[in-house]
């Protein structure tokens, strides 16, 4: 696999930044992506296919003002770049603004990941292997898991992005997954199972981590739901075990905490710089630089060096997260989250891996100090409305806390909440951080992989969605 | 064999290197969008972009290989091929892997392709998105704009294949969109609108500036409601989103692994009999109508509940030969092998418009919005629970907004617990149509 560079020479580059431009625009940017991809999908006791795939070409960007112009194309050819450069040019302006020169130095690289196996030097076989030793994990639990499906998939992702104030900078982003769900029957109905490892390294992913015991947890999940019953309807306070709840301040805070959203007032926490926003307890790190997690980036899609922010001290708001964009409006510094799906999106404001650092608490002392309530062990997706500040998150695996103690499995519901209030009612926090599952954050159409974290924690009120009065 | 389009011959041309004994299916697409945002009255962002694929479906001794690329180029196709002949060793032997084979149903004519969008003027279409964001502004002095958009699609399929597929479509649409803040000193809600059309002269600007504004508007000073048991009257744009939820369970690949709560209960009753459920994705008025399958089968009619009762599956021609049936036009692409899935879900209308349905409820809520059916809802078990604002509803009369609440129940009860259907349909741009529904018995948790 050639380097971007080699494929499409820094005078190629210097010529399309220029063509942007030549409409009178201040800023132009060229983002070019080659991304391999392998997966392979095992269901119904069968590995259904084995599929390869090849994305390939150029995005290019031109801001005139407010205004971004934006185009993309497939064909690299010097001449294809500078049709879709013109294109974008035109989008951002109509008319001429002379002749511009566009000189760039050497490619930057900021390295953060380690790979040890290219995942595309690993022969197929080896990973068609790890479906069907997940499959007959799962299987193997419990004779009432009758269905199961493994996915395993791997990207290599090269980019290479420029603009026209100097940036030239370049990445390799190597990707590993596994998935499992698994669907178990009983008298009650089905219920199912559901786990995920990824990593931005290689496939020393499953020297890290066995899949067998992924697969086996996945079932027990499915199996013990079996038995669940209707989670509680109403205001309860919510433990929530560590690693599996980072989705709780990707969305009650951190999409509110996106420059982009606070920049034009869709944010509960606009105008909050300096205020206490949650309780003292929380200190909210994003951590692009965070090596081999799954939000874990060299550069961000704009070319700047991701970065270690603190968003959250103490409970104090101490700053949003920015693109290039929003910074360059507001005078402010990039802070490397801006990041886009492919090259036929245009980047924006996103979170890389989000969370929440270690308190005090004994996780066991949490729970024990929790008379009723409800043991989050796995939470689903989520969403918020960055403008009210209410989200809600799925718990895919949840218990019934009885005097101090985990007892009853829950069936799946939401969870509800207002951002602000969530972030102040954390009342204990835990000891034992851990990093979740492999996460895939949607925003405006794009998504983009996020990792996200805490330890085990408690929100002294959350509203949980069940039927059982 | 030329058939003088383009992406026909580079699908043939595919297929037509398949070695004895295999089995090659060829799908080849292109497209490209407009997508114009609009904010405070200049254009933010102008994307125009074009992209072209190519998927390559190999399958020999029951092995299926797949392999793709985000190109057409000539140089890359072989490459492509090479992958999916690699690919296909490492496939299970399936003996029901296969292609589809031309059934004799005939496609049904349609006028997916619209000459007029296809050419209409770039500023014009920035005007039109201008126009709204203004229009919306001019409703209420408490409304803020997020953003006023105009997007148009327009993309073109070809198939072949080795059992004697040969399929072509194009189709074009566009829509807009604007996303509204309404403000009230520290609380801050949010709506939106939007207007689909064969062209951009289709719009209706004024009602989606209207919804946009009232759906924010109504929520100011919206409070936390008491859990309790209630009534819900869905919005149309509701109704869609749930109808959209129980699509999987249709798929007759999913009642064969044992991933449908619909399986084993074909021409029993399993919604209030006022419920007939259809998939029609050759009804013009669908956003999501199409000509073609996921395999490039004519797309079909087809009745999924009748009266409260189950009438069918819906098949591709795998889960159908593993069936033993027929495929019912209801492959769709979204990897390598098709999948099956609903293409344009249609709720048969009742009569009433949503104010004379809310007359019959004494006690209820009006759903305006729901979040979180992506992570709340189980499509397999049936557990639904989900995020939600709205209006209370008390002795037939919309009454003060709530939010931050949701609403539980199974997919199985509340098939079941529909009480009443509007008349009061409404096209959207997604795979369902809305209108209001009337649902029992659904638990509300709030404070």
């Amino acid at each position: 696999m050639s380097t971007l560079s080699e494929l499409v020479g820094k005078e190629t580059i210097e010529k399309v930044l220029a063509k942007g431009r030549s409409t009178g625009a201040g800023f132009s940017e060229i983002f070019i992506e080659d991304k391999r991809s392998t997966s392979a999908g095992l269901d119904d006791g069968r590995i259904e296919q084995v599929t390869t795939g090849r994305d390939r070409g150029a995005g290019i960007r031109v801001v005139h003002g407010e205004t971004t112009g934006f185009a993309h194309t497939a064909d690299l050819s010097e001449a294809g770049l500078l049709q879709a450069a013109e294109a974008a040019a035109v989008a951002a302006k109509q008319g001429s603004g002379g002749v511009v020169t566009v000189a760039l130095g050497g490619v930057d690289t900021h390295p953060v990941n380690d790979v040890q196996i290219l995942p595309n030097e690993v022969p197929k076989t080896r990973k068609v292997e790890l479906l069907e030793r997940a499959n007959e994990a799962a299987r193997s639990i419990d004779k009432a898991v009758v269905q199961v499906s493994a996915g395993y998939g791997d990207s290599v992702r090269r980019i290479l992005v420029a603009n026209s104030e100097g940036v030239f900078a370049a990445d390799d982003q190597v990707r590993t997954l596994f998935r499992v769900s698994v669907v178990a029957s009983g008298d009650g109905g089905m219920q199912t199972g559901y786990d995920s490892m990824g990593r931005t390294i290689g496939f020393e992913l499953f020297d890290l981590y066995d899949v067998e015991e992924l697969a086996a947890g996945a079932a027990r999940q499915a199996v013990t739901k079996l038995k669940a019953r209707p989670a509680p309807s109403g205001a309860l306070p919510v433990v929530i075990k560590r690693g599996s709840g980072g989705v709780l301040f990707h969305e009650a805070c951190g999409h509110g905490l996106e420059a982009d959203l606070v920049g034009k007032g869709a944010s509960v926490y606009r105008g909050k710089v300096g205020e206490m926003v949650a309780s003292s307890l929380v200190t909210l790190i994003d951590d692009g630089t965070m090596s081999g997690e799954w939000g874990a980036i060299g550069i961000d899609d704009e070319g700047h060096h991701s970065q270690k922010n603190t968003l959250i001290e103490n409970g104090v708001l101490t700053d949003y997260m920015w693109d290039y964009l929003r910074a360059r409006k507001e005078n402010h510094r990039q802070s490397g989250n801006g990041r886009r799906q492919s090259y036929m999106h245009l980047p924006m404001v996103r979170m890389t891996n989000t969370f929440v650092i270690n308190g005090t608490s004994e996780p066991d002392d949490i729970v024990k100090a929790t008379k009723n309530g409800v043991y989050v062990a796995k939470l689903g997706g989520g969403s918020v409305n960055t403008a009210s500040g209410d989200f809600v998150f799925g718990m895919t695996e949840a218990y019934l806390i009885e005097n101090g103690e985990i007892t009853e499995p829950l069936r799946e519901g939401n969870l509800i909440g207002n951002g602000p209030q969530v972030l102040r009612d954390i009342d204990l926090l835990g000891n034992d951080f851990a990093m979740g599952n492999p996460g895939t954050c949607g925003k405006d159409g794009q998504g983009v992989p996020v990792g996200d974290g805490q330890p085990t924690l408690r929100v002294k009120s959350l509203t949980i969605g069940g039927t059982a009065a | 064999m030329s058939s003088g389009n383009v992406l026909q011959d580079l699908a043939d041309r595919i297929v037509a290197q398949a070695k004895p004994g295999e089995q090659v299916e060829a799908y080849v697409s292109r497209g490209g969008e407009t997508s114009i945002r609009i904010y405070e009255g200049e254009v933010e962002h102008f994307v125009s972009a074009q992209s072209e694929s190519v998927g390559i479906r190999v399958i020999k001794d029951g092995r299926t290989g797949y392999a793709y690329a985000g190109t057409l180029d000539e140089s890359v196709l072989s490459e492509v091929f090479a992958e999916a002949r690699d690919n296909v060793q490492f496939g299970s032997v399936d003996e029901w892997a296969g292609l589809a084979e031309p059934d004799g149903v005939a496609k049904v004519p349609q006028e997916l392709w619209n000459e007029e969008l296809a050419h209409f003027p770039t500023a014009e279409k920035i005007a039109i998105a201008k126009e709204l964001e203004k229009l919306t502004l001019a409703t209420d002095s408490r409304i803020r704009i997020d953003d006023a958009n105009y997007d148009d699609a327009y993309g073109e399929t070809a198939f072949a294949t080795t059992s004697g597929i040969r399929a072509h479509g194009r189709e074009n649409g566009c829509y807009v969109s604007v996303g509204t803040l309404a403000d009230d000193g520290d609380e801050t809600q949010t709506g939106f609108g939007f207007s689909v059309g064969r062209t951009p002269t289709e719009f209706n600007l004024g009602r989606a500036a209207r919804e946009a504004a009232d759906r924010a508007t109504r929520l100011l000073g919206a409070t936390k409601p008491q859990s309790k048991r209630t009534t819900i009257v869905l919005d149309p744009y509701v109704t869609a989103q749930f109808l959209r939820v129980l699509s999987g369970s249709f798929s007759g690949e999913n009642v064969q692994k044992g991933r449908s709560f619909f399986a084993e209960r074909l021409g029993e009753s399993v919604a209030n009999p006022l419920v007939t459920l259809i998939d029609d994705p050759t009804n013009p008025l669908a956003y999501s109508a199409t000509d073609i399958d996921g395999e490039g089968l004519a797309a079909r009619r087809n009745v999924l509940i009748e009266n409260g009762v189950l009438k069918q599956f819906l098949h591709s021609s795998y889960s159908a030969r593993r069936g033993q049936t027929r495929s019912t036009g209801s492959a769709v692409r979204t990897g390598g092998t098709p999948g099956v899935s609903c293409l344009a879900m249609q709720l048969v209308p009742g009569t009433g418009t949503q104010e004379e349905l809310i007359s019959q409820v004494s006690d209820g809520v009006l759903i305006q919005m729901v979040q979180g059916l992506h992570s709340g809802v189980n499509p397999i078990s049936g557990d639904f629970s989900t995020g939600a604002s709205g209006l209370l509803i008390t002795n037939g009369q919309v009454g003060a907004p709530i939010r931050e609440f949701t609403i539980a129940s199974t997919l199985q009860r509340m098939l079941q617990d529909v009480v009443a259907i509007g008349g009061d349909i409404e096209w959207l741009p997604m795979s369902a149509n809305g209108m209001s529904l009337v649902i029992n018995d659904v638990t509300m948790s709030g404070a």
